[in-house]
């Protein structure tokens, strides 16, 4: 269900990206210089096991780390070319990260939590707190915003991470095992709620190494040591 | 990110971790507290000290006996013998010879015990003339001072301290009252003004007799005419040093010395009193108040030591912020304003605690401290330098992590 407004210009490029990590004379190599596009409103699930290079693809796509080689464009943007500063802002205004461990701050309530994006946005106070709570309901938690992070059982947990994730509005949403730390109820949870911010026209980007998790995704992207393996269209998912 | 949202992200921090931030803020409390109390103690003590020595009485010079010099070149102590007499103050009393000087009174003192109605006290028993009123600036509580007449006579009359006089009467009526001394009866005449205490003696508890009684009664024999310590007063303050040069020539002219620098008398004015006094406090002062500020630095270590502590184990949430948007000099920001935030409370705290302390403790230990308010300001100033430079290297530690080692932090 793609967005039929959005040009045929991909939100995510990588041309022949490639990562080598250097630790004194020892050199390896995480990517091998693939090439994928991503398009608005797809959701896209990396999969492969531990060491595949799912993680190092993860963090180039988040802006985290930077390649040794090829290109990455986000939103027409080339970002190997960013200082430290530039990179912050935009993760602040294209990404939505969501973790595995969700990464809320404890002493914080839900509303604060998701607010954060919103600061480092220079988004003025009163308008913050307004989207804010607009974003928790929209996650399902319209009566948990001033609950702590503690109070909340793991899947309301991932569900404020996602209201985080989506509360500045970003060019997509970058998950990395978002159900690695939840039991099977919640996990359930937390994908039903991928599926409707992809139906609502969302761009969603997941890594796991679930088969089960990435069959919820429109199309899965294969990868193995550094390479892309298959990349596939669902055919249960696609439209 | 503005400064409002880092410091509210900066309060919110310090105050969630309460008790450790607490503990850091005492260790800036304390030095600053004592930096304020130690300098105003010093401050104080000084000033105490110059108005005790100006008690003595105004336009002093203080003539004392000593460090005679005896035939073999050996130099006697200070006030090993007594080396000036009745006809040295006279003779500086004279208007041809000092026309500055302008009051004299010399003192002959021994201690001796007073006995009155079955109450024995001993104290100082100074003999001297009339002159001594003036000449150390005291006033009589009730009674008369010693008589021009009482001087010619050796009258038996004694003036008594206001220590003494409670000591020896209580409540009674003190005037008019008898007193035994050396086994011969005086009688009390007068009672002085309380003047406190210097720093060597207490100003309140002695007898007064004329001099000549005390030459002739109660000291006698070789040492009669001796005198212990001449005061003169010097006309007006701008004549001070011509009555010092007078009063040199003069009694190196009646003791046959011809080199000032083997005089067998010393004479010292109040202002070199009081600038020597205030000399040794201030190097006190500066010494304690070093010790003080060397507790004020550990402070300032206890500051950084918390904030490498609380970098590293907030290393996840820096990962976090910096993944959501945050630039380094956000994370920078918000850490140093963290740091700023324990030096000022402890600062402010200090200044708080060293003030009540200033205002308190001279009642109980009876000196004053003199709190100035430029060592407050100044104080609270240095706790926040002290918070914000030891904060720098947590917070550019902080501001440098790299996003996805962070994140990966256990």
């Amino acid at each position: 269900m793609i967005d039929p407004t959005t040009t045929d210009a991909p939100v995510i490029e990588l041309r022949g990206a490639g990562k080598t990590y250097r630790s004194g004379s020892i050199e390896f190599e995480a990517l091998k210089g693939i090439d994928l596009a991503i398009h608005a409103g797809e959701y896209v699930a990396i999969m492969g096991p531990s060491g595949s290079g799912k993680s190092t693809i993860m963090n180039v796509l988040g802006c985290l780390d930077t390649l040794t080689r090829g290109e990455y464009r986000l939103g027409g943007t080339d970002v190997n070319d960013l200082d430290e500063v530039e990179l912050a802002e935009i993760r602040n205004r294209q990404i939505g990260f969501v973790f595995q461990g969700f990464n809320l701050l404890s002493s914080l309530p839900a509303w604060r939590n998701v607010e954060l994006p919103l600061i480092y946005g220079g988004v003025p106070r009163h308008e913050r707190k307004l989207r804010a709570e607009q974003s928790l309901e929209r996650v399902g938690l319209g009566d948990r915003f001033d609950n702590r992070p503690g109070e909340l059982s793991g899947g309301q947990q991932q569900r404020v991470a996602v209201a985080r994730a989506l509360v500045g509005e970003p060019t997509m949403i970058l998950a990395d095992e978002p159900t690695g730390n939840l039991d099977s109820v919640s996990t359930q949870d937390v994908l039903a709620l991928f599926d409707e911010l992809h139906a609502r026209g969302r761009t969603i980007v997941l890594i796991t190494h679930e088969l089960e998790v990435a069959r919820r995704a429109a199309r899965v992207v294969w990868v193995r040591d550094g390479e892309i393996l298959r990349d596939e269209l669902n055919e249960d998912v696609a439209a | 990110m503005s400064w409002l949202e880092s410091l509210r992200t900066s309060w919110s921090a310090v105050y969630s971790h309460a008790l450790r931030s607490a503990l850091t803020v005492l260790g800036i409390l304390i030095g600053i507290a004592a930096v304020i109390l130690t300098v105003g103690l010093g401050l104080g003590t000084q000033k105490d000290v110059s108005a005790q020595i100006s008690s003595l009485g105004s336009n002093l010079l203080i003539v004392a006996p000593g460090s005679s010099t005896d035939t073999a070149g050996v130099r006697g102590g200070f006030g090993s013998s007594s080396t000036l007499t009745i006809a040295d103050a006279e003779a500086l009393a004279s208007t041809v010879n000092a026309p500055d000087i302008s009051g004299v009174a010399a003192e002959k003192t021994t201690s001796l015990s007073l006995e009155a109605n079955d109450t024995n006290w001993t104290t100082s028993v100074t003999g001297t003339t009339t002159s001594w009123l003036d000449v150390r600036a005291r006033t009589l509580s009730t009674g008369e001072f010693i008589s021009a007449e009482d001087e010619e006579t050796s009258a038996a009359v004694v003036v008594l301290g206001s220590e003494t006089a409670d000591e020896l009467f209580g409540t009674q009526r003190v005037v008019g009252q008898s007193v035994v001394i050396s086994d011969k009866t005086f009688q009390v005449i007068g009672v002085l003004d309380s003047a406190g205490s210097d720093s060597s003696d207490n100003l309140d508890d002695l007898a007064i007799v004329p001099f000549s009684t005390a030459a002739s009664v109660l000291v006698g024999g070789t040492e009669s005419a001796a005198v212990s310590t001449i005061y003169l007063q010097a006309a007006s303050d701008g004549q001070l040093s011509a009555a010092y040069q007078e009063a040199e020539t003069l009694l190196l002219n009646l003791h046959s010395i011809t080199d000032s620098t083997a005089a067998d008398f010393t004479i010292s004015s109040q202002d070199a009193l009081v600038s020597t006094a205030t000399a040794v406090y201030e190097t006190l002062t500066i010494l304690l108040t070093g010790v003080a500020g060397l507790s004020l630095l550990v402070g300032g270590i206890g500051v950084m030591n918390i904030m490498l502590v609380s970098v590293s184990e907030r290393t996840r949430e820096i990962g976090l912020r910096k993944a959501l948007g945050a630039p380094p000099g956000a994370i920078r920001r918000q850490f140093l304003i963290e740091a700023a935030i324990l030096g000022l409370s402890g600062g402010l705290l200090g200044a708080i605690l060293g003030v009540t302390a200033a205002l308190v403790l001279p009642g109980v230990i009876g000196s004053s401290i003199v709190v100035s308010p430029a060592a407050v300001g100044l104080s609270i100033g240095v706790a926040i330098v002290i918070g914000v430079s030891f904060g720098v290297y947590p917070a550019t530690r902080a501001a440098r992590l790299a996003p996805i080692d962070a994140l990966r932090s256990e």
